[in-house]
């Protein structure tokens, strides 16, 4: 029970984030009107995708300090999940999408699309997409896991700056762009009305603790099944 | 720093002797810009230019860096092991491909403002940023290589690895090849990119010497 209150704390945010997000009042705006309540949602699957990839490359690096095949599958599994965080967020993205800056004017999803934040997380789903497949081409197990905890050290460590850095360069209808007054889209207190803020903090760190929490379940398993391995 | 220069001549003449590949390439590149000089209207828009120049650019690279490390036999790679440490081999390793893909940028560059009409305005520092992105792409690639020649099926594992990860260089050169044309920027905002640019080589270098002796051992 000691160990497992985030467990609940989790359960209990997430809770409250659903309730409270559909039924409480947010301000009126146009044309994102109720729309603003997917806030709750995409934006906290991009927190969490971030918590669960810096996760992978600790461990990756743990890996790497003493070749413990242990560290191996929680960075695997904590990339695996990440994407799936990843691409949640894009799902929730494209449905806030199609009924925002899509407007009736008839643009297309390509021409709007092009975005600083788009490219940006489709390059980190890229990445961990390429990380996947060279794991998959390897026979050997220890060259596996040293091998990938190198590219997945690299990978980061090009990626996360640029991510920050590019869409602080260019324009974009993304909020957070410049002359947005803010440089972040989700942590500037002026962004958000205080109402919102009550739901948003708690919503972001309920989805990234269900994250750990589901990767840790999927970690257990593996190690379960690698049990003879772990011990020889 | 003696033996790194030792290994960085081996490859250099290496390369002088087996011209065979060296002339590959060469051609390689010639008949990419051909068929692109053939397949596009005659004088193209700045940005279609800009866009697969830079293209091109990335798989020239592919294609050179590539057999870095794919053409060393086991053999070999265990003999390296027992004269160099891993740092100056990586060290040779990246200078030597960025002394071939600065020559490999120059030339494409070359042949592109033969074949297609250019709308570069700024010649000198149009060249300067390919030199740039000649070295970013190199970087990025030879780490690539070194990891995709632990892998089984490599020569394709190569661009799957590397371009993410080079993309946002890429686009951040792109942007900045643009001051080239007519593109007007801000005050200071061409130094700023190119200092963004050379300091993300700084951190390819650093993570290259950091990252290879980790792949070095087998």
């Amino acid at each position: 029970m000691k160990k497992n209150w985030w467990k609940i704390l989790s359960f209990l945010l997430l809770a409250y984030t659903v309730v409270a997000g559909f039924l409480l009042k947010v301000p009126s705006l146009p044309i994102l009107n109720e729309t603003i309540r997917n806030m709750y949602f995409h934006v906290c699957m991009w927190f969490a995708m971030m918590t669960l990839f810096i996760l992978s490359v600790i461990y990756s690096i743990r890996y790497l300090r003493n070749f413990n095949h242990r560290f191996d599958i929680y960075a695997s599994n904590y990339a695996a999940l990440g994407c799936v965080f990843g691409i949640l967020g894009y799902i929730t993205g494209v449905e806030w999408v199609s009924v925002t800056w899509i407007t009736d004017q008839g643009q297309s999803f390509a021409s709007v699309l092009k975005e600083p934040k788009l490219i940006g997380a489709a390059i980190a789903l890229l990445v961990y997409g390429a990380y996947f497949v060279l794991r998959g081409s390897f026979t050997d197990m220890d060259k596996r896991s040293r091998v990938s905890a190198v590219y997945n050290i690299f990978a980061f460590a090009m990626l996360f700056p640029s991510i920050w850095i590019i869409p602080r360069l260019v324009g974009s209808l993304h909020p957070g762009a410049p002359g947005s007054e803010s440089g972040n889209p989700a942590l500037d207190k002026n962004d958000m009305d205080i109402g919102m803020r009550a739901i948003f903090y708690p919503a972001v760190i309920g989805w990234t603790l269900l994250g750990v929490w589901i990767a840790t379940l999927k970690i257990r398993i593996q190690l379960l099944k690698d049990k003879s391995l772990l011990n020889a | 720093m003696k033996r790194t220069f030792a290994l960085l001549k081996k490859d250099i003449l290496l390369e002088l002797r087996r011209q065979h590949t060296f002339y590959g390439i060469l051609l390689y590149i010639a008949s990419t810009v051909f068929v692109i000089y053939l397949s596009l209207p005659d004088s193209p828009d700045g940005n279609v230019w800009n866009s697969l120049f830079w293209v091109i650019q990335l798989f020239v690279c592919v294609n050179t860096v590539a057999k870095s490390f794919l053409q060393e036999s086991k053999g070999l790679m265990l003999y390296y092991y027992s004269i160099a440490s891993p740092i100056e081999f990586i060290t040779a390793k990246l200078l030597f491909n960025i002394i071939l893909m600065l020559l490999m940028s120059s030339v494409s560059l070359l042949l592109f403002y033969f074949f297609l009409d250019s709308p570069v305005l700024n010649y000198w520092r149009f060249y300067g940023i390919v030199l740039l992105g000649g070295t970013s792409i190199s970087l990025t690639f030879t780490l690539m290589s070194a990891i995709a020649s632990k892998a089984q099926q490599n020569a394709a594992l190569i661009a799957i690895l590397g371009f993410p990860v080079i993309l946002p260089q890429l686009l951040l050169l792109m942007r900045l090849s643009k001051s080239g044309f007519a593109e007007v920027f801000r005050d200071g905002a061409v130094l700023q990119l190119a200092a963004l640019i050379a300091g993300l080589d700084v951190l390819v270098f650093t993570l290259a010497v950091i990252l290879f002796p980790f792949l070095w051992k087998d």
